[in-house]
């Protein structure tokens, strides 16, 4: 069975040292979520998964169904199923969502294969019609002047129309109105039907009675202190961080 | 004769993701050359016995050997504009250039007559292909002459002329001497006395009265031989109410020794009449190329350059517009792409001239590795005229931390009965945005190929689709070779 493995993850930017040692381990249909405070490591384990530059694995492995992917650039991971929804979606002015979705489906085939642009749009279509995105948006340059909202949900239709194995969901939640977030929660359960592994980062209990989680994981300062069902969400949620702090972190 | 030099195999361009792709001519498909024996050869270097040499081949009339040997004084006489250009025009060496080369004055008017290397050449090029599809009229040049030249019997019925220049000062020797010159004197800069004292080939297009040239009208200029120097020169002349759309494409292979291209363009178009010219061109890293083109524009025509410059270690062209007649409309649309190594030193000039012209110029640079761009702008409106309008914008896209560019924008406006917008941006294509794009599968190649063709997206949706999907197989090649 398909696992994104995330082995005593050590990752640093510069000297600074911010993942300290992290494990775990997601296996097709599963949903994890890590929620920890603000500057606790989160987003720099997303990224380092997806092989940001700027940051530095010292030690420690990610295995995908097995093999590392330390060595691969970021395109090649993202070609061998993995997605990452960023926190903060970079915009590129000038390139459409039709054109940048089409690049990268074409950059899925195989050498000489090319893309059927009728399907490819139908697809496209259908998707957003998922999730009610207008699809006057096909020819908007990437979140370039998206509101918080518009660009979250243009990652989930990346997601959607790209199919990873498994997706890193970092704060995919914040910024959704309760319409929207009802909306995408929908499109990751159709998907995770579909044996999606997602390891999704959030600060609100509220997104996880949507996509309910196999697994809770509360991080502190780069490291998971407790995992838990998804009853350790209510709990975090009840007690707070002060919990966490006095009573899960080693001294 | 023939000798096929791949010089380097090009590896076959990333799929176009245009809606509706099409092809166009593939100058990508550039590299090569044939080892010829040229007839007619001025030998290397330049001197009074090169010019008489060109013009005697040429069986020219006497007023053109004058106007000849007048301008190589010029050219002698002229400093290299060092005070304001880049130090490298020093390393061209006049000396080590063969400035006319060819096998026969007289273009073929069928493709089966043109001897086999040539003909091979364009069809590589993919010139034959294209004029079936969608061109007016074709002229092949190979280094100084044209080896082919045609124009569909439909548009010649209309009285539209379009010869080389050879041809053209032959045959139609009284409308040339009208207006040859009278756009870009002999004098105006070092490089256009020298087009005028050695020049060859080019295209000489007269238009007549209320003519609408329905399709394009194309030229494409091909380099062959090393250590060549091609000196083009074209005269476009729209009469009153005419319209035509010229474009240019040009190669050169790899050679190791510099190669000069140095052309004279100059448009004339007459009350009412409109000029579109479009060059996209993608030259060697070893040309000099140092170019002048201007129009005129009388009253209430419009002359609109669109250039684009990929290619060559450096590009000197400013094109420009005399906006001479009232409401006369001018623009310069520019994109030039300055890869290691190379200096795109482009820009525009607008002369208002009369009352109520106006002029628009949009230029794009892109700067990739230690590439440099400078932009030009020359922009006069006189105190005395009024209602004259400019729009000037100029953006530059930085790829890599060691990318330059720099802007010098000249703007003289006088009075306070005219207006002008100037705008310019630098932006840099981020690492978070590599990244992005590279979590969606992308190479970092395509990535950068994708940012930059946003980057000139809403230049290059205005031109015809085959130079658009020409244009945009030209960056990505430029850029997937720039990623190490
Ligand atoms: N490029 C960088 N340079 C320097 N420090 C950085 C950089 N990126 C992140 N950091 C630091 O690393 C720490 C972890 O940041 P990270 O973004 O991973 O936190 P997070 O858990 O995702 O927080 P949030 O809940 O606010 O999104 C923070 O202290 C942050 O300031
Ligand atoms: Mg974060």
């Amino acid at each position: 069975m398909p696992q994104l493995e995330i082995k005593d993850l050590h990752v640093s930017i510069g000297e600074k040292q911010i993942v300290k040692g992290l494990s775990l381990t997601v296996r097709s249909g599963e949903v994890h979520a890590i929620m920890g405070p603000n500057g606790t490591g989160k987003s720099t384990l997303a990224k380092a998964v997806a092989g940001h530059p700027s940051f530095t694995i010292t030690s420690g492995d990610v295995l995908l169904d097995g093999k590392s992917i330390l060595a691969m650039q970021p395109d090649e991971r993202a070609r061998a199923g993995l997605f990452l929804a960023f926190q903060y979606p970079s915009e590129i002015p000038g390139v459409s969502i039709a054109n940048f979705l089409r690049a990268a489906v074409q950059a899925r085939l195989g050498e000489g294969e090319e893309l059927d642009a009728t399907a490819y749009y139908k697809r496209l279509y259908s998707k957003m019609d998922m999730l009610q995105i207008d699809r006057k948006f096909t020819s908007r340059a990437i979140n370039d002047g998206f509101s918080g909202g518009e660009k979250k949900r243009c990652e989930i239709l990346q997601m959607a129309m790209l199919e990873p194995k498994f997706a890193l969901m970092d704060e995919t939640d914040s910024g959704l109105d309760i319409d929207a977030l009802r909306i995408v929660a929908d499109g990751v359960n159709a998907l995770r039907s579909t044996n999606l592994g997602v390891l999704m980062i959030t600060h609100y209990q509220r997104l996880l009675s949507y996509i309910v989680p196999d697994h809770v994981h509360v991080m502190w300062d780069g490291r998971i202190v407790k995992s838990g069902d998804k009853s350790l969400a209510l709990e975090l949620e009840a007690k707070g961080y002060d919990w966490v702090k006095n009573e899960l972190v080693p001294a | 004769m023939s000798d096929v030099t791949e010089t380097e195999s090009l590896e076959p361009p990333i799929a176009d993701t245009v809606d509706n792709p099409v092809s166009g001519i593939d100058q990508t498909a550039g590299n090569f050359s044939y080892k010829m024996d040229y007839e007619f050869d001025a030998g290397t270097g330049l001197s009074e016995k090169t010019v008489r040499y060109i013009s005697s081949v040429k069986k020219e009339a006497p007023w053109i050997l004058e106007f000849r040997l007048n301008a190589l004084k010029q050219f002698l006489a002229k400093p290299m504009p060092t005070h304001w250009a880049t130090k490298d025009l020093e390393n061209i060496n006049f000396d080590k250039i063969r400035y006319y080369l060819s096998s026969g004055q007289k273009p073929k008017r069928t493709w089966d007559e043109v001897p086999d290397d040539i003909k091979k050449t364009f069809e590589r090029l993919g010139i034959p292909e294209h004029e079936r599809k969608f061109l007016a009229g074709v002229e092949a040049q190979f280094d100084s002459e044209a080896a082919y030249s045609n124009i569909k019997d439909i548009v010649s019925k209309q009285g539209v002329i379009f010869v080389n220049s050879t041809e053209g000062l032959r045959e139609h020797p009284e409308l040339f001497r009208k207006f040859f010159g009278k756009v870009i004197p002999t004098g105006d800069n070092k490089f256009s006395a020298l087009n005028s004292a050695v020049f060859s080939g080019g295209s000489f297009i007269y238009v007549p009265k209320g003519v609408k040239v329905a399709q394009p009208l194309q030229a494409y200029f091909r380099i062959n031989a090393e250590n060549f120097g091609q000196f083009e020169r074209t005269l476009i002349i729209a009469d009153e109410g005419a319209e035509v759309v010229y474009m240019e494409g040009c190669t050169a292979p790899k050679f190791s020794t510099s190669t000069l291209h140095s052309a004279v363009v100059e448009l004339v178009a007459l009350k009412g009449a409109k000029i579109q010219y479009i060059t996209v061109q993608n030259w060697a890293n070893n040309v000099f190329n140092l170019v002048t083109k201007r129009g005129v524009a009388h009253e209430e025509a419009e002359i609109k350059w669109i250039d684009c410059n990929i290619g060559s270690r450096l590009t000197m062209k400013y094109p420009g517009v005399v906006l001479k007649g009232r409401k006369a409309r001018g623009e310069v649309i520019s994109i030039a792409l300055a890869n290691d190594g190379q200096h795109q030193d482009t820009g525009a000039k607008m002369i208002h001239a009369a009352d109520e012209t106006t002029s628009n110029i949009v230029a794009k640079s892109i700067s990739v590795g230690q590439g440099r761009s400078t932009y030009r702008g020359v922009v006069h409106i006189p105190k005395h005229l009024k209602g004259c309008k400019n729009n000037t914008e100029c953006d530059a896209l930085l790829i890599s931390p060691n990318s330059r560019t720099d802007t010098y924008p000249a703007i003289t406006v006088r009075g306070d009965r005219n207006s002008v917008q100037h705008e310019a941006s630098v932006s840099k294509v981020s690492e978070e945005q590599i990244f992005y794009m590279q979590q969606r599968g992308l190479t970092e190649g395509q990535a950068m190929s994708l940012s930059v063709n946003g980057f000139i997206n809403d230049l290059a949706r205005q031109f015809p689709m085959e130079y658009s999907v020409e244009l945009k197989r030209l960056i990505d090649l430029e850029m997937e070779g720039s990623v190490g």
